[in-house]
């Protein structure tokens, strides 16, 4: 009888609330004296693509690192479909957790097949014994990996480019496989870092169906990217992310009429700025000078790239 | 007007082509000459070795200009659109043409001039060595001043499979005559000389199209390649008369079989691996205590099998006792671990000697009398008679290494292309990337070097057979003589990391040059230095590309590309020869 209740209340709260396909609470890392990510509470829930926009150097990757186990977070913690997630990246891969990273990180020298395949790595589990004696088990998985990476290139569309190197691949297409590498590994959550940047409207507009497509096959995305059109298009919800603090988060119509997240990106006038006469003569001493001028008031620029 | 211009546009490619025609049958003629001045006389004396002085019967290196010349001849006629040759070159003739008109020339010239300068002065020479001089000239001047004629392979002519397999056999009879050759040249000018006209030659085969040919044939018939490949490696034997050479292909086995073994670590997992030759120590140094020498510590005497299990398992422990500390860590420590533990093993063999430490090894003095193997009577250390030829003792080591050998080729090329192996790239490519798509780096990692180290441990264990004694000496970083960790490094690096054939043509290239330029020994370091950095510059890929390198470069036909592309297709002929 009292087995029976138990099951009876699980079941109860699996229906009222299904824990969030992804749970960060409290995230913080620093580096040294630097705060990159300051305390931040972000919930993913199952069928919903959520957006981290954020101005350059606000800690999105950097957080994005931190889900994934590539950085150990000074504090807070990490739980997928309410299992806390140990910080190790190929354990989190495993967990269900798949991403892309901001500059393209594909297996150059590989071929676009093996990319896929290599995305297999956690859903199958030959080890060297089998590859060595090569049973019928062996071929078996093998051919079940191939099957399911063609699948998964036609699903991108790049199936025709199975045996090219990924490194031949033109931009997009790159982006695009990294994409399927990553959802090789069968995830609850996709985490997309910038998959548009140095994608042309055509490209992007792809893109988006890509990740609805995804969407529908059941898999959560988080995406961070900085085409605002893009993602107010996209996203269910959204977050802004600002010197490591989150600022804003809710519907892409409540975001994009926030003023801070606009100030945030812009800039704010603050008391004493200078005028635009002043902002001039300054430009133009400094141009004399060789350096390079920044008149913007709050714009926090961080070195070009991520640093996983 | 009209047909004015038509005219002269007409007649400026014909005066072209002509101007060409002319020079290819320069090139035949000066490919002829070339061919007959090497049965003329080039010298007096029969000072210089291999006896040129007889008119009408090329000797020694004159057989050298001879093939060169008979070569340049062919391609000659092949160029000329000669009906039946045009097999010859499927992707052009030219540059083959050039290339095998350099292997002419270069081939006589050393000749000549060391005839010159070993017997002191030109006055050595006969009008004959003069005539090949300026013979050998003509095809160069003339191939030079030839348009460039490249163009794609076409579709070749459907055969019979009989004779496609029959033209596999033929490659293969080829290669092992050719390897013997070389492995049989009894004084370095007669190994120069083959090294610069086989250099050569296969450049212009490769250059032509041929080879590429062939590889596509392998291919097809994988099962009878590889078994063409195996028979001609294992024929070697039954070609010596003496034990001589054959000893120096068990080593260069040896070598290849390490070397390859590293090439799973170096080539595959990316692991910098410096103090490789260790483990193949290990093995040998466990092999020889257990094998039943007076000399050992032990009073055992294990059969082979269990020998060799146990020089297989005492390397692996090894192997997992270096790098599973330094494999958590990334980039260089391993490399300078492994440095450490290669020479820290020498030493302490070196060490255990009675007096420095407890008696295992007997120190710098080492294992002597390791006994021959005996498998159920059949006794390794005596001449036998199969098929009416009589095998040596080292015959039969060296089917047994090339036993040994298969069996690391098989290991190589199924972990190669299997989930782990796909891993172990992944790794080399991009850590970061690797452990992102859920692979665990350093399981992964340790796998890989724990292999390596085990099949160097297994070669250890015939290798302690074969020589009969084991010293630390052997196990060094760099030395003059091969195996040794910088060695074994630069086979595969010359050869090509990450392929098959490549380790093995490169251990096959750095024992034999060695061996046979006995007179280079004080220049030896620094000519692979140099000749490093020059591959580096120019074929960073080295010489057999991989199936990944290989598609950089041939973009279009990646199709064709089999999928098992890791054992590509000189295989066969390096195996042949190694
Ligand atoms: N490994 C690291 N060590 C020190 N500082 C780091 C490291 N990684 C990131 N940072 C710093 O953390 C801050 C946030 O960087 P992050 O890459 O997360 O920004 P981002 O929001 O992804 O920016 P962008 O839009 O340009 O990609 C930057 O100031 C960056 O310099
Ligand atoms: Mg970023």
């Amino acid at each position: 009888m009292n087995d029976m209740t138990t099951t009876t209340e699980n079941t109860v709260e699996n229906t009222t609330e299904t824990p969030a396909v992804l749970d960060a609470s409290g995230v913080t890392m620093r580096f040294g004296g630097l705060t990159a990510v300051r305390s931040v509470d972000l919930k993913v829930h199952a069928g919903e693509i959520v957006g981290l926009i954020g101005p350059n150097g606000a800690g999105k990757t950097t957080f994005f690192n931190c889900l994934t186990g590539l950085y150990v977070p000074t504090e807070g913690k990490v739980s997928y479909k309410g299992t806390v997630l140990p910080p190790k990246p190929h354990l989190v891969t495993q967990a269900g957790i798949a991403r892309t990273f901001q500059n393209i990180r594909l297996f150059a020298n590989m071929t676009v097949l093996e990319n896929v395949l290599v995305g297999r790595h956690t859903r199958t589990k030959e080890g060297l014994w089998s590859a060595l004696l090569r049973g019928p088990g062996f071929k078996k998985a093998e051919a079940a990996s191939h099957k399911r990476a063609m699948e998964l290139l036609e699903f991108i569309g790049l199936e025709h480019k199975a045996d090219h190197l990924a490194r031949n691949l033109p931009y997009g297409e790159q982006r695009k496989l990294e994409i399927a590498r990553a959802l090789a590994s069968d995830p609850g959550l996709l985490l997309l870092d910038e998959p548009t940047a140095g994608m042309n409207p055509q490209e992007t507009r792809v893109t988006e169906e890509l990740i609805f497509a995804i969407r529908d096959q059941g898999i959560a995305v988080l995406v961070i990217e900085h085409d605002m059109r893009f993602i107010f298009n996209l996203c269910d919800r959204v977050a802004c992310l600002v010197q490591g603090e989150k600022l804003v988060e809710g519907t892409p119509s409540v975001v994009q009429g926030d003023e801070r997240v606009v100030a945030a990106y812009l800039g704010t006038p603050f008391e004493g700025a200078p005028g635009a006469e002043e902002a001039a003569e300054v430009e133009a001493a400094e141009e004399a000078q060789g350096t390079t001028s920044k008149t913007s008031t709050t714009s926090t620029t961080s070195p070009e790239g991520e640093t996983p | 007007m009209t047909t004015d211009t038509t005219q002269t546009a007409e007649t400026a490619p014909a005066n072209r082509n002509s101007r060409a025609n002319m020079f290819r049958w320069l090139t035949l003629a000066g490919g002829l000459a070339t061919t007959a001045s090497t049965f003329l006389a080039w010298t007096y004396t029969d000072e210089f070795p291999g006896d040129l002085t007889v008119y009408g019967y090329p000797g020694g290196l004159q057989v050298l200009t001879l093939v060169a010349g008979l070569l340049t001849t062919l391609y000659a006629l092949a160029a000329l659109d000669i009906k039946g040759l045009r097999w010859l070159a499927p992707t052009g003739t030219t540059k083959a043409l050039r290339l095998l008109a350099l292997g002419a020339l270069g081939t006589t010239w050393f000749t000549v001039i060391a005839i010159a300068v070993e017997l002191g002065g030109m006055v050595n020479l006969e009008p004959g060595g003069f005539v090949a001089a300026v013979a050998s000239a003509i095809p160069v001047a003339a191939a030079f001043q030839l348009p460039d004629d490249t163009r794609k392979a076409k579709r070749p002519k459907e055969l019979p499979s009989w004779a496609e397999i029959l033209i596999i056999v033929a490659a293969f009879a080829i290669g092992l005559f050719v390897v013997t050759y070389g492995i049989d040249t009894e004084y370095a000018e007669l190994f120069t000389g083959y090294m610069i006209t086989a250099g050569f030659a296969i450049a212009a085969l490769f250059k032509a199209g041929l080879m590429a040919r062939l590889s596509a044939l392998t291919t097809k018939y994988r099962s009878i390649a590889v078994a063409a490949a195996f028979v001609a490696a294992a024929a070697f034997p039954f070609t010596q008369n003496t034990d001589q050479f054959t000893l120096i292909a068990v080593n260069i086995l040896i070598f290849a079989t390490v070397a390859l073994g590293l090439n799973i670590v170096v080539g595959l997992a990316g692991l910098l691996d410096l103090g490789y030759v260790a483990f193949l120590g290990v093995g040998a140094y466990t092999a020889a205590l257990v094998s039943g020498t007076t000399a050992s510590a032990f009073d055992v005497q294990f059969p082979f099998w269990a020998s060799v299990l146990t020089g297989g398992v005492v390397s692996l422990i090894f192997g997992v006792v270096i790098g599973a500390p330094t494999l958590r860590l990334r980039g260089d420590y391993l490399a300078i671990v492994t440095l450490g533990f290669g020479e820290i093993f020498r030493i302490t063999v070196g060490n255990l000697d009675g007096v420095s430490g407890p008696q295992v090894t007997n120190g710098p003095n080492g294992v002597p009398n390791v006994p021959d193997l005996v498998f159920f009577g059949y006794d390794f250390g005596e001449s036998h008679t199969i098929a009416g030829i009589e095998l040596g003792s080292y015959a039969n080591y060296y089917l047994l290494m090339l036993l040994a050998m298969i069996l690391v080729v098989l290991v190589f090329s199924r972990a190669g292309s299997s989930r782990i192996g796909r891993a172990w790239v992944a790794i080399r490519e991009d850590e970061t990337a690797a452990t992102a798509m859920g692979i665990n780096g350093f399981r992964v990692k340790l796998i890989a070097f724990a292999l390596g180290a085990t099949l160097a441990g297994l070669a250890g264990t015939v290798q302690a057979h074969v020589q009969s004694t084991v010293v630390p000496e052997m196990y060094v970083f760099a030395g003059p003589v091969p195996p040794n960790s910088a060695f074994l490094l630069a086979a595969v690096i010359l050869g090509g990391m990450g392929t098959i054939s490549g380790p093995l043509i490169g251990a096959t290239l750095l024992y034999m040059i060695p061996a046979k330029l006995q007179f280079l020994q004080d220049y030896q370091l620094l000519g692979f230095g140099i000749a490093l950095i020059l591959l580096m510059r120019f074929r960073p890929e080295g010489l057999i590309a991989n199936r990944r390198a290989q598609l950089e470069y041939h973009e279009t036909d990646q199709l064709d590309v089999p999928d098992k592309g890791l054992t590509d297709s000189g295989v066969g002929i390096t195996k042949a020869g190694a």
